[in-house]
């Protein structure tokens, strides 16, 4: 089944891309076959290049005024279209939702398999791509393999590490695009976060739960965050339930690997953890001497959220002046 | 009058997985399952659109295990008719397998307007099946709805992404998956249950929906698992000791600087 060459990576969010270049490398190099990124967008520039310096053997560029925004439905034909021309033997896209609908969809398509959100990718003895994904709301990790090619994977943002540049050659294909009429209609778009760090970025998160009482109380986790150049996350009755917010960390929303992670007033249901189980270090504050998040936390503080927080925040002034 | 199908898992309840403490391995077997939670939204929706707009509700389930229990409480719920396709061939097929099998039992059931799923089910929690069944019956998918409003021919829905509500619209018949924040499913009452139990469920075996063995299972899959066990938690759990919160504060902010995760 081997006429399929090469690794290829495609995510309609160039950042997640550029990681997708470090999960792809050491698989084409394992496999010693070429990685490709396939690039589209409108008025793309120096893109292809930096894609090279980022990784990419060689980029299939699709430059189209049509691509400014990505529609998943005109990606989706573009990217089929080329692997079925191609063959890759491995294709990872970022798993956004729009990505995860994208990769599902093409994997219908290329009658093949498909694991989504993926953080480990390995190539084991037989040549196979295997991954590793979080399952059972964060209860299971599970490691798949594949019985079919191309093999899909999508691939959770901040799985890997961005690539640093390096000068390197590479080849930049041009490709030629034509836009078919598409099914969907999109009728309007509505940004809901214009947060200059996303909290995917962000290397400290305060997270509050449902021990805080009032909307006016997260005042202090927003404090402590300022403080220690964090943001704050939340968990999903906050947003869902009380409407303080619109997104939350955990299975259903974010999933987040600060270096620093502290949750206050949060029960640590499975749910939740699921979002902020890779955190590096882990820090809970709950009054219940029992609560579930303790068993996931490097240090347990047991006390009231409105004492503790003011407190650490406190502490810290006093440090840095 | 919208014919709709809701396709309908029966899952894992996840919340009562355990893994075995030597081998970290986890313990499937006797777990409860029940009705994948986005699931009952999609069902909700469909019943809501049907008080609505008039129209039928039929469900489909494709299981190795039996799964008539949650076919019933869905009829509770509202369904007017459950499809099941219940073969032990169907053990161990990933998405590309319970796709196809699903876009046939889908096809056998006849016409319709709307597929609805949810978004991803809560123990696969893979959201392929919408897009997938969508693509194998050739027809336009919606993922990630938070409403459905239905106009003639045309349904327009509103996609909750990471950073972004894009109101989408296309023409029927399509796939829509739905979150969870689209509705609040209703709690069939007594009455409802024992109406339910009149309702019919109709059961397939792979053969009577012509899916050849090959085409299901673990034969038919794209993706095979090799290993479930439960992540490692290597959490150090130290106690933050201290009388006061100004010392359980000052100790914490002291262990953080030693781990480096903070400033100095
Ligand atoms: C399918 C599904 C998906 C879900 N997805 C998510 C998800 O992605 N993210 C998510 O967060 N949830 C999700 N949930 C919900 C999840 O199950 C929990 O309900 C939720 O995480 C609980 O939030 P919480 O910890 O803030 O609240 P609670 O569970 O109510 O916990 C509040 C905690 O605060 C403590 N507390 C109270 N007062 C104080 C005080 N003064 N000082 C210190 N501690 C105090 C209490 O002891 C308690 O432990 C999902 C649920 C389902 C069914
Ligand atoms: N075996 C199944 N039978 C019926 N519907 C299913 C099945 N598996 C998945 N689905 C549907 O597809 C959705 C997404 O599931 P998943 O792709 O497993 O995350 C679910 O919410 C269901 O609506």
């Amino acid at each position: 089944m081997n006429d399929h060459k090469g690794v290829w990576v495609f995510s309609e969010n160039y950042e997640l891309m550029l990681e997708l270049l470090a999960g792809g490398r050491p698989l084409a190099a394992s496999l010693k076959t070429e990685l490709a990124a396939i690039l589209m967008g409108s008025q793309l520039n120096d893109r292809a290049t930096e894609l090279v310096r980022h990784g990419a053997d060689k980029v299939y560029s699709m430059d189209n005024p049509d691509l400014k925004d990505c529609h998943t439905e005109r990606c989706l034909s573009l990217l089929a279209k080329l692997a079925i021309e191609h063959k890759p033997e491995i294709i990872l896209i970022g798993s956004t939702k729009s990505g995860k609908e994208l990769a599902s969809r093409l994997a219908a398509r290329l009658e093949t398999g498909c694991t989504p959100d993926c953080v480990q990718l390995d190539i084991n003895g037989q040549g196979t791509l295997t991954t590793k994904r979080v399952v059972y709301s964060g209860n299971a990790v599970v490691t798949a393999t594949y019985l079919k090619k191309p093999q899909i994977a999508a691939v959770l943002p901040r799985a890997f590490e961005k690539p640093e540049p390096t000068e390197r050659k590479g080849h930049v294909v041009t490709v030629d695009v034509k836009i078919e009429k598409s099914a969907v209609e999109i009728v309007e778009i509505n940004e809901i976060r214009a947060a200059e760090v996303k909290i995917e970025e962000a290397k400290i998160v305060i997270c509050g739960g449902r021990g805080i009482d009032k909307k006016e109380d997260f005042q202090p986790l927003i404090e402590l965050a300022n403080l220690l150049g964090g943001q704050v996350g939340n968990t999903r009755p906050l947003a869902e339930d009380r409407k303080w917010f619109t997104e939350w960390i955990g299975l259903s929303g974010k999933k987040i690997r600060p270096a620093l992670y502290m949750g206050c007033g949060i029960s640590g249901m499975i749910q939740h953890v699921a979002g902020m189980r890779d955190s590096q270090v882990v820090v809970a504050i709950n009054k219940d001497p029992e609560a579930a998040i303790f068993e996931v936390a490097d240090y347990v503080v047991v006390g009231n959220l409105y004492e503790i927080v003011p407190a650490i925040a406190e502490q810290l002034r006093k440090q840095l002046s | 009058m919208p014919r709709i199908i809701v396709c309908l898992k029966q899952a894992l309840d996840v919340s009562q997985l355990k893994a075995d403490p030597s081998s970290r391995k986890l313990v499937t077997a006797g777990v409860p399952r029940k009705i994948s939670d986005f699931d009952k939204n999609a069902l909700e929706e469909a019943v809501s659109l049907k008080e609505k707009l008039g129209g039928e509700v039929v469900t489909i389930t494709s299981s190795a295990e039996d799964a008539k229990t949650s076919i019933r409480e869905a009829l509770a719920i509202g369904a007017d008719k459950g499809y099941f396709v219940n073969d032990e061939g169907l053990r161990n097929s990933c998405t590309l397998a319970t796709s196809h099998v699903l876009a046939e039992a889908i096809k056998k059931i006849g016409q319709f307007d709307l597929v609805l799923c949810g978004e991803a089910s809560i123990d696969g929690f893979s959201a392929q099946i919408g897009p997938r069944v969508a693509e194998i019956l050739g027809i336009p998918v919606l993922t990630y709805a938070r409403s459905i409003t239905v106009q003639g021919d045309t349904v327009t829905a509103e996609r909750s992404l990471e950073d972004r509500y894009e109101t989408v619209r296309t023409k029927m018949p399509a796939v829509i998956t739905v979150t969870r924040e689209i509705n609040e499913p209703r709690i069939p009452s007594l009455m409802a249950i024992m109406k339910a139990s009149k309702k019919e469920i109709v059961s397939w075996r792979l053969a009577d929906i012509s899916v050849p063995p090959e085409k299901a299972g673990e034969q038919g899959s794209g993706v095979k698992i090799m290993d479930v066990s439960a992540p490692k938690v290597e959490r150090k759990k130290e106690t933050i000791q201290g009388e006061s919160p100004r010392e359980i504060a000052a100790n914490l902010v002291k262990a953080l600087i030693q781990d480096g995760v903070i400033g100095r």
